[in-house]
């Protein structure tokens, strides 16, 4: 028989563990890949036969990445300070616009709230780059072309996190609400001391997510903006990473722009991965 | 304000109270708790899907007014547009045919096996195999340009000449007949992504005596156990993972253009839909044609979103 979620090694798992183990080291080698190229010299990068592991490492391309776009006229932490800007901003009207949305549709009671929640689940269905082109015409209309809103309206409509949220909403208990209303709390107590902290796994989920989308949007970069000095770091590293292609450096930059970019995902999913099991426990379509 | 209240319920208690319990009203309301969300979706998602089926029947290039055109578009589209037809139609099937179920069958067998060991290691094996779904395009560039890069700086040529596979160099990314095949596997090795998370929350949450009581019941072998007891018992993240797989896999662009080095790649290899919509609608600024191909690919995750309802579905 097989047991799941066990509790201790058995010599049962052993052919899963091999396995998994292959699976899991050819996954994680472009990564290791990256991260070795990052720290070549020229040497390595363009010595024959390619060599998979750096042998002397140095921090020459990270020094090229600064240089180069503090010769392009802006430095790098224009592209990291907008970037950190719009994505924090991002983050948090996320998580309160999509928490007190799932709150209404969960708890709340309003005409036309079963068909609000029919259309949110039909829209989990959407593919944005469908509607690009009269996104593209709605936020020159809303006048916010070429600001920072430009990055951030954009992605604060999430479905997704909203479906999250309500799963998790609708399985607190209405009792707790009840109590609450009875100390004489309106909604907003009832939202804000009661609701959030019972789902604090789902909001996580849900800032993870969204912080994996706001960090490697390069699309509203290029789309939204005229001003190179308001655009964010994924659209800068993925034009320096196109225009270096052909040069001797071009290899070792996009090792480190890679990484730059992908690290501070993992770091942020390793962190709060039990979280995020947790919340994903509970996706449900109802 | 706050010292102001109390002395206008003194002198008129009546109509104070009145709208005081007015505003308590107003700001209680559910509506007020919805309300951002209902407009931000408006505005972003069921608007611009309004106005994207109504663009296509006009013909509209950015600068004049969009001149209604009827359904000029769509009848090009589906008669006179060989690179849409013959590339991009076939290779978005092919690609979303094999992308979206292998990934997904994947997803689940490889969720199966880490129900399966101890704690501490899923842990580990989670990470890595989620980790390439939200590595992105830059890294995707970097590192698989490199692999399959047709030049001296080739890692996959060398091995393989190395190992006497080949006899020369093959120029992967140029090939018309590896292209394609090369962004299937890329494909798959990122598509461990959120689907694929549900669907191992979802088994490392079935109720155990369920097996227990299947057991007693008279179920032999494993194949049973997975289609009779785990499947029905995570429809639900069987579901999401399908709904995330067909998104995922029809939402990929530019792919093509990334590996091979140019816009559009060589004869159309690996153009899909979406890159064709980019294409008319942000390089030719032919928003109206632009606008019919995307509707047609709406359509089409649609129906492919139906039929895994129908699957998945209570």
């Amino acid at each position: 028989m097989v047991k799941f979620n066990p509790d201790k090694l058995h010599k049962d798992q052993l052919g899963f563990h091999i396995f998994l183990l292959v699976l899991s080291i050819f996954m994680v080698l472009p990564i290791v890949f990256i991260i070795n190229n990052s720290f070549k010299p020229f040497t390595e990068l363009f010595a024959y036969p390619p060599r998979f592991f750096v042998s002397q490492p140095t921090f020459e391309n990270f020094r090229l990445l600064l240089h180069f776009s503090a010769e392009s006229g802006l430095p790098l932490s224009r592209y990291v300070f907008n970037s950190v800007l719009t994505t924090t901003i991002v983050i948090l009207s996320t998580l309160a616009i999509s928490s007190m949305a799932a709150f209404g549709l969960s708890k709340l009671h309003f005409k036309g709230k079963e068909t609000f929640n029919k259309i949110n689940t039909l829209a989990l269905m959407f593919v944005p780059v469908a509607v690009a082109i009269p996104r593209f015409l709605i936020i020159e209309k809303m006048g916010v072309f070429n600001t920072y809103f430009a990055h951030i309206i954009p992605m604060l409509a999430m479905p997704i996190g909203i479906f999250l949220l309500k799963q998790f909403m609708d399985q607190v208990p209405d009792d707790l609400i009840e109590a609450s209303k009875m100390d004489g709390g309106g909604n907003w107590r009832v939202y804000w001391s009661v609701m959030l902290p019972m789902v604090k796994p789902a909001l996580v989920t849900v800032a993870i997510l969204t912080f994996q989308a706001s960090w490697g949007n390069a699309e509203s970069s290029a789309n939204f903006m005229n001003d190179e000095s308001l655009r964010t770091l994924p659209f800068y590293l993925n034009t320096l990473v196109a225009q270096s292609g052909n040069i001797v450096a071009g290899a070792g930059l996009s090792a480190v722009a890679g990484l730059v970019m992908f690290l501070p995902n993992l770091i942020l999913f390793i962190i709060l991965q039990n979280k995020v099991m947790d919340s994903m426990a509970h996706t449900g379509i109802k | 304000m706050e010292s102001s209240t109390p002395i206008n319920r003194k002198l008129k208690p009546g109509l104070s109270g009145k709208t005081e319990s007015r505003f308590k009203r107003v700001a209680d309301s559910p509506y007020l708790f919805i309300m951002p969300y209902a407009i931000l979706f408006l505005l972003l998602i069921v608007l611009p899907v309004v106005i994207a089926a109504a663009m296509s029947f006009t013909y509209f290039n950015t600068v004049e007014f969009p001149r209604f055109v009827g359904f000029r578009n769509y009848i090009d589209l589906f008669t006179g547009d060989t690179v849409f037809l013959q590339n991009a139609v076939p290779n978005t099937l092919l690609y979303g045919i094999i992308v979206g179920p292998f990934g997904y069958m994947l997803a689940f067998m490889l969720a199966w096996m880490l129900s399966q060991v101890t704690h501490r290691m899923r842990t580990l094996y989670t990470v890595i195999i989620y980790s390439p779904s939200i590595t992105g395009p830059v890294m995707m560039a970097v590192v698989w340009k490199v692999l399959f890069s047709g030049d001296q700086a080739g890692y996959l040529n060398y091995w393989l000449l190395k190992l006497n596979i080949v006899q020369e160099p093959v120029q992967w990314l140029q090939s018309p007949e590896l292209l394609m095949p090369i962004m299937i596997f890329i494909a798959l090795w990122g598509s461990m992504g959120v689907g694929f998370l549900a669907m191992l929350a979802g088994l490392l949450n079935i109720d155990r005596t369920m097996y227990e009581a299947a057991y007693i019941d008279g179920i032999r072998n494993r194949w049973q156990e997975i289609f009779y007891i785990t499947i029905p018992s995570m429809k639900p993240q069987m579901l999401f993972g399908a709904v995330m797989a067909i998104i995922g896999t029809f939402n990929a662009a530019g792919m093509a253009a990334t590996l091979s080095g140019g816009t559009p790649p060589p004869q159309y290899v690996g153009w899909l839909i979406v890159d064709h919509a980019n294409d008319f609608g942000f390089v030719r600024y032919e928003m109206g044609y632009a606008s019919a191909v995307t509707v047609a690919l709406l359509c089409i995750v649609i129906l492919f979103n139906k039929v895994s309802y129908k699957l998945f579905g209570e």
